[in-house]
Parts: structure tokens; sequence; C-alpha cells
């Protein structure tokens, strides 16, 4: 029997998973997809909000300030890179500025730091390309971009490293609760837990039914975005919001972690929880709307369009207790700012279990340090010319939009999280995610995978299963051929 | 390490520039090849009408590339592959990497950009949808089935009817694959006439004009697709949409320059080629860099890549050799009708007999003339009985026709007639 079994390896997952792995506990760890990240995680804006916006008094104000408080040390100890780059929110009118009064007393109230009012020229001396319409906006310092799935993996694979026992493809179908604990049953067979913790995402409430708790549901909120090239980096320097209407922070244009142009989401209340499809009306309002920031934003300059789900409750906050099943904590409802929450949340959900009765005794062997995949494009020639006198692999460039090396798509292949699929490099290394969207790369990566993992080419997955790239071999190719290959 | 030129990219228009160079009596060339062997993507265009123009027979892409190649192992230019150029710095060093050398920094006293041109991708056009595997660029599909020897699928439409596209919906047709339809947004085909002949019309594929795929379905792999008509403006008209079960979706949607160094290094952009703005012998604005071949603008033939190649090269030859005259003595100016025109400047001393331009109208004109001017004064003209935008246009002019207007703006424009 395990101690804790913990149902979803979204970021929230992962980093209750790697909280939980300072102790000494058997921990298993059950994620449907066949990778860590694939839900919300690996499509939402990545960003570590400042923690003033979210309402006083609620979870998501108390563990929004606490968790962007945790970043910088956390990227210390995992190396998923986290830049401090600083947050607006910018205001037109009299109205805009009363929010933006508002917020800034909130965000204090919650503990945010470093939050200013600043005028106009305050914003275009940081934003030259900002709307010259531009009159007031709120300056968080604090808050900052990070990869949001590059965080969950390097969360996870900490977690993993310290002794949690991850379950990839393995669909939690039904759980019975018993005298001593819970029989969680899955594709893959049955687990035995004394303490569940079901950070499921948008279906935390298709799992806690599972149970008998029907006392929430999730309804997913979807979130378009559009990608820029690398090239239009230029155009943002902090994470822009537009001032707040009808609850939600609305259309944002920032820079990612590696140097994107990002806009979005958008905020649909849709019924289906596999629905992630972008659509022509809502991408084209993104841009119209992302343009009222930073006018000069150039549409044909987009890469790549996705969406994400939040998974979002009636009552608006996070839902993080125990649940009328002893042992049975739910941590559902991890909308935004689920991402900048996660670590607090982390801690929060180890108390609720150490309230619990669960005996938490550190570890003495705990590593909180994960090495990251070598990089080479952050490294000086020297740098690199040692690293590949050590493995030649390093020298050849692959993925050539996103400057990734053989050697680097190898480490991926083998890191404490096995992944064997193209996006699964791509949530690792980049490759593939750059302007060419794996258009050069993509044969040259089949072929790798093949070779290092010894999967045929034609198996090779996108994502799941059923996702393949390719679909056969050409005609009699290769079958007929008697001589030398 | 160091070179009189360095060529980066060992496609068509990279081999010639070297070869033109050597020719013309530089001595230390070296061909930086970013793949595992010289041709670029001519290596996957394996079926046949390269080099009409230029050898006046009709090659394979592999053949054309190859004649090159020999002409090159002929000379004593240096060749190394399976190397990424990640940087010209300003003083026209040229930063590379493989696994060989590690990483290395090159000097060179002239450098020739080669480096082709990149598909668009669905991200650039807005494709909604869901996102499954099966949605490929067509360049992609082309590698993995004459290169790698495998399909990426089986039940196929093809959006965008660019020679690529055409090329493919004939390939996967041969292969075994059930080709739906080729989509084309335009009410006109974007590709040479004689693919729409052989690849659509010898094999029953049908090309829907004024259609776009406004919807991708299908959660892992690619289920269908749905395709609309549009109007005037482009948009899609609301109940002409129309479900079609396929695998695969391919995109021929165009074609960018790839352009990342030359950007990086500070050279001068036409946002039209989206490639450097050159001069008669190609060269750019930083001085000692030229270019040439799909990275200076998307042509439709390789002979017409060629040509620039060659250009180049005795451009980067004539620097090296300190004969070259690098001031401007005219530009060009893209009138009404006229989308672009290669080369935007001109040095009348660089020149021996006449200046060829290269140039993509906006539309499909019939009957129409191309003029050039300057001033007032009509100095040359072509005649076609249609223009159109997918077939470029190649315009020459004596160089005693503008030699006497020094200093002033050679203007091409359509007119009707």
């Amino acid at each position: 029997m395990y101690d804790v079994c913990i149902i979803g390896a979204g970021v929230i997952g992962s980093a209750i998973a790697r909280e939980l792995s300072r102790y000494d506990l058997n921990i298993c760890w059950l994620e449907k997809s066949e990778d860590v990240a694939c839900g919300t995680t690996k499509a939402n804006s990545g960003i570590v909000h400042g923690g003033y916006d979210a309402k006083h008094g609620t979870l998501k104000g108390e563990l929004s300030a606490k968790g962007n408080s945790m970043f910088k040390r956390l990227d210390k100890e995992l190396s998923f890179g986290f830049a401090e780059i600083g947050s607006f929110v910018i205001g037109f009118d009299e109205d805009d500025e009363k929010e933006i009064k508002r917020l800034y007393e909130n965000g204090l109230k919650n503990g945010a730091r470093g939050l200013e009012i600043v005028d106009k020229e305050f914003i275009s001396k940081k934003e030259p390309y900002i709307n010259k319409e531009v009159k007031i906006g709120l300056y968080c310092k604090t808050a900052g971009i990070i990869s949001p799935y590059e965080f969950a993996i390097a969360l996870a694979e900490n977690a993993v490293e310290n002794g949690v026992i991850l379950h990839l493809e393995t669909e939690v179908v039904d759980i019975n609760k018993e005298e001593k604990g819970f029989i969680i049953k899955t594709n893959r067979g049955n687990f035995t837990s004394k303490y569940v913790i079901n950070a499921a995402g948008v279906h935390a409430d298709d799992i806690a039914r599972m149970v008998g708790i029907n006392d929430f549901d999730i309804t997913p909120r979807r979130g378009q975005y559009l990608l820029f090239d690398k090239e239009q980096g230029y155009l943002a320097n902090s994470v822009i919001f537009q001032t707040p209407k009808n609850g939600t922070k609305g259309v944002l244009v920032t820079k990612t972690y590696h140097g994107n142009l990002l806009l979005g989401p958008s905020a649909e209340y849709i019924d289906d929880k596999g629905n992630i499809d972008t659509t022509k009306e809502v991408l084209e309002e993104i841009l119209q709307t992302g343009k009222k920031s930073i006018p000069e934003v150039d549409g044909r300059k987009v890469i790549t369009s996705f969406s994400g789900l939040r998974a979002s409750s009636k009552n608006g906050d996070f839902i993080i207790e125990e649940s009328e099943i002893k042992g049975f904590i739910n941590v559902a409802a991890i909308d935004s700012p689920g991402l900048t929450s996660a670590p607090a949340i982390a801690v929060k959900v180890v108390d609720i279990v150490s309230n619990l009765g669960l005996q938490l005794k550190e570890k003495e062997n705990f590593n909180p340090y994960r090495t990251p995949i070598n990089r080479t494009e952050n490294m000086s020639p020297e740098e690199i010319n040692e690293l590949i006198k050590k493995d030649p692999r390093y020298g050849r460039i692959i993925c050539r939009c996103e400057s990734v090396t053989e050697g680097e798509i190898i480490e991926a292949l083998n890191r404490p999280i096995k992944v064997s699929t193209i996006d699964g490099i791509k949530r690792r290394v980049r490759a593939t995610g750059g302007r060419c969207q794996g258009g050069f790369c993509t044969p040259r990566i089949i072929e790798i995978i093949s070779r290092e993992l010894n999967i045929p080419m034609e198996e090779i997955q996108k994502r799941n299963k059923g996702s393949n790239i390719l679909v056969d071999r050409t005609k009699k190719a290769f079958e007929d051929y008697k001589g030398d290959c | 390490m160091k070179y009189d030129v360095v060529v980066i990219g060992g496609g068509p228009a990279g081999l010639a520039a070297a070869y033109e160079a050597y020719r013309n009596g530089v001595n230390k060339v070296l061909v930086i090849e970013r793949d595992k062997e010289l041709g670029g993507i001519l290596n996957q265009c394996i079926h046949n009408g390269f080099g009409i123009h230029h050898f006046g027979e009709e090659l394979t892409g592999p053949e054309y590339s190859q004649r090159f190649i020999d002409d090159i192992d002929k000379t004593n230019i240096e060749v190394i592959v399976d190397t990424m150029v990640l940087q010209i710095d300003e003083q026209n060093k040229v930063h590379a990497i493989n696994n060989e050398n590690g990483y290395m920094i090159i000097e060179a006293k002239a450098v020739i950009l080669a480096m082709g041109c990149r598909e668009r991708t669905r991200g650039a056009i807005n494709i909604p949808g869901s996102r499954p595997a099966g949605v490929f660029t067509a360049g992609t599909a082309q590698r993995f089935i004459n290169m790698e020897g495998y399909m990426p699928g089986k039940e196929v439409v093809i959006l965008g009817s660019g020679d690529i596209g055409l090329i493919m919906a004939r390939r996967m047709t041969l292969e075994g694959a059930d080709v739906k339809c080729v989509v084309e947004l335009m009410p006109y085909s974007n590709g040479l006439t004689r693919n729409i002949v052989q690849c659509l019309d010898d094999y029953g594929i049908p090309l829907k004009l004024s259609h776009t795929v406004v919807n991708i379905h299908g959660k892992d792999r690619v289920e269908g697709v749905t395709i609309a008509k549009v109007d005037k403006n482009l948009k899609p008209i609301k109940g002409t949409e129309e479900f079609i079960k396929c695998d695969t979706l391919l995109l021929s949607v165009g074609l960018i320059p790839e352009n990342e160094l030359t950007r990086a290094c500070g050279i001068k952009i036409d946002r039209r080629t989206n490639g450097p703005v050159v001069g008669e012998l190609r060269q750019t604005s930083k001085e000692g860099v030229f270019a040439c071949g799909n990275v200076v603008h998307v042509h439709d033939l390789v002979d017409y890549v060629t040509e620039e190649g060659y250009l180049s090269g005795k451009g980067a030859a004539l620097f090296v050799k300190d004969e070259m005259n690098t001031d401007i003595t005219h530009k060009t100016k893209n009138g009404y009708g006229i989308g672009y025109v290669v080369p935007q400047n001109i040095n009348i001393n660089n020149i021996e007999n006449e200046v060829r331009f290269y140039m993509r109208v906006k539309n499909v004109y019939k009957n129409h003339v191309i003029k050039a001017k300057v001033g007032d004064e009509v100095i040359a003209k072509k005649r076609e009985v249609k223009f159109t935008p997918g077939e470029m246009i190649g315009f020459s002019i004596k160089k005693e026709q503008f030699e006497k207007l020094v200093g002033n703006e050679i203007e091409f424009f359509v007119e009707g007639v």
C-alpha cells in the first residue's frame, strides 16, 4: 500500500509530488497521458503573476502572492528558467485608472511585492512600442515569465529522482474507499493508497465523483493564443495586460521565456473537456485586442496558434481541502493564477495531509537540485567546444530554428521521465517549436528517436497513441531492393 | 581558418556562386552546407523539368545539382557539410558549428548568402481547428517520401496550388495515396501551367479555386478538413462549407526566404521580397556580403537561381580583387501592378552588357505590357498574352539604354494594351 497517490501530472500534481518527495513516503503518481504537463499546463500564458489581482481573502489571493515569491529559489534548484521581467496593467481612461488603483490596494493586502502606480513616461520608457494613448499603469516588478511545461517537467523530474513512482498512460477509471485506504482502479491495474490527492485538472470533478463527491463541477474555460516569430519578441519587454473588464485579466501581450511574442488568451466557457480547437473569429479578436496594447504587432509573423483549458469552478476560487471522504484531498479548480500559485499550493497540500495524520519524516538524501539538459545555445564557444570534445553530437544542429543539437535531443530522450514522442522532445528542448514548426527537423528527429529507442519510424508518435506522423513505407520501398542500402 | 569567399548554403544557388567565384580567379573558396550532402532541396525533387533553360534538357533535381557538384569537384573549392552557420559578425567572420571541428570562426573577405527558403506553416495562415498529427508542409512530405521512403498519409487534401503542392499531388497519387483535391484560395493557381496539366489534369485531381480550408478535424491524427468557398475579399462564404474525409493535410501556402542570419547582421531587407535589398551583382547593404537564390526572393525555376548564383559569385570575386564599384547609380521602383523587382539597386559601372531584372506582378493581367521608364521616358517593354503572380518575369535592359540616365529611378509598371 502506498502512503499517497497523486492523480494528475500537470504542474499542480508535479509541484505536490516534488514537495512530498522531501519526506520518507511511498508515493505513486498516476497520469493518463503519455507525458507530464500535457493538459492545462502545456497551453497557457506562462506568467508568474505578481499576485495583486486575485481578490484578497481568497485562496487565490493568498497563494498567488506567496507562489510568486518562491520562484527564484525554485529556479536555482531546478533550472527550468525564470525571468523576472515585470508586468504592466495599462489604462487608457478614468475607469481604468480607478480599477488600477483598486488592484494596487488589493495587491498590497495580498502581500504582492514590487507594486507601483506609474505614468505614461515610465511605461513608454520600459515599453517603447506601447500604444501612445496609454495614460496610467500598474507596474509589478516581481512578475515574470517561465515556460510552464518546462517548469512542470523540472518539478516532475526532481520528484521522480527523489523516489516518487510515476505511471504514465495510466488512466484512473474508478476509486473505492476501503477501511484502510483507497483502491484506485486504472487501465493498468489497481493501486492502493492511504491518501489520494486529486490534481486531475479539468477532470478533477470526474475523479471526485468516483469516490462519491458531487459538490463541485469543473467548467473548462478555453483560452486561445497566437505565438509569434522570435523576430517579433522586441515588441514587448514585460508582460502587458489591459485593465481587466468583466473580471478576467484579458488579452495579454508578452515576450515568452524563449523570446517569442505571445498574445492571448481568450476566455470561452465550453462544454467539452477535450475541445482545444482554435477558431478563426477568436484568433482574429485576440490579434485586434493585442494591437490595442502594441499597435505594431504583425499578424503575418504568427508561427502557431493553440488553445488550452482552464479548470474553473462556480465560486471562482481554488478548491484545496480534504473532502467529505476522509483521506481524499481535492486540489481542484486551479485556473489562473494556478501556475504562479503551484509551489504555494503544494506546500499547503503537504500541510493538509500532515494535519490529517500522515507522518512526515524528512528524507536524509533528498536532493533539491536537478541537472538541466545542456543548452549549447546559451554557452560560449569555448564551453561548446569543451562539450563537443566529450560528445561530438553536441556539434550537430538538428533543429535550425531553435539551434537544438543532436546531443540535446538524445539527452531529452534519456531523462528521469522517459519520452519517445516528438512533442515530448519539443517540450524539453524546443526542437520543432521554432519558426518552421518542424518542417525541416521532424524527419531528422524521427530518425534519432527511431535509432536511439529502437522504435520503427512509422510507429513514432507526435504525442499520444494514434498520433503517428508516418503511416507506412512508400510503395515497395526497400522490399524489392537487393543491393546495398 | 581564412578564405577569400565563404558561401553559406550548398544548394543550387550556393554551388553556382562558389563555382563562378572560383572561375573569376578566386582561389580560396569554402562552401558550408547544413545538411549531410550538397544539393539542397533539389535532392528531394526527384521529378523532372529542371534545367530546361540552363541546359536545354529536362533533368531531375538531383541530376541538376550533380552537374554543379561535378564542376566543383574539379576545382579546389572546399566543402564542409553537416555544418550550421550561427552568425556572421561585424567583420564578416562566419561563426559555424559541426561535430568534427566544433565551434569555428572563419575569416572571409566576401560572404555569399545562399540559405534558400522555408515553407509557411499552418500558424502563418491561421487555419483554425484541432491540432492533430497529419498536417505537413508539402516539402516535408516530399522529403519523407522521396528521401526517407515513408508515406506521411493515405487520404490527402492539399492546400495551395503552388508548384510544390501540385508536384506532391502527383507524387502521392503515384505512391498509391488518394488525393481528394487541391484547394486554392486565389481565383488562379500560383503554380506553373505545365504543372497544373501534368500533375492534376492528367490524374483527374480536382483543383478548387477560390476555396480554402476553414477547419481541421481529428484529435490524434487528422480525420478530415472542412473547406469553403471564399468571396472577393478572400473571406469564407457561410453555407458553402464542405467536409472532406482525409488523414493528411498538405500545406503548400508559400515560401519565406530564410534571412535570419541576414537580419541578425543588420543587412537591409526588402519587405516585399522578404530578402535582402541587392544590387546588380547581388551585393547587399553590408560591404562584402552577397546573396543569391531563394534567400533573395523566391524563384519558380532553378535555372534562374543558377543565373543569380553566378552573378553573386562574380560580384564576390570582383570585391575580393577590389575591382567592384560599391556606390549606387540607379534604383528600381515598383510601379502599378508590380509586386517586386530584383535587383533594387544598380551600379552601371559593374555591368558588361545588360541587366536582367526579375519581377512578379500582383494580379493576373491578360494582354498587358510591362514597361520600364526613367523619368517620362519608356526605355524598355515586355509584352505577354498573360502575366500571372505565379510566374516570375525576367526583363532584360541593355546597359546603353540607361547608361545616360545616371542618378535616376527605373520604374516598372503594368499597362493595358
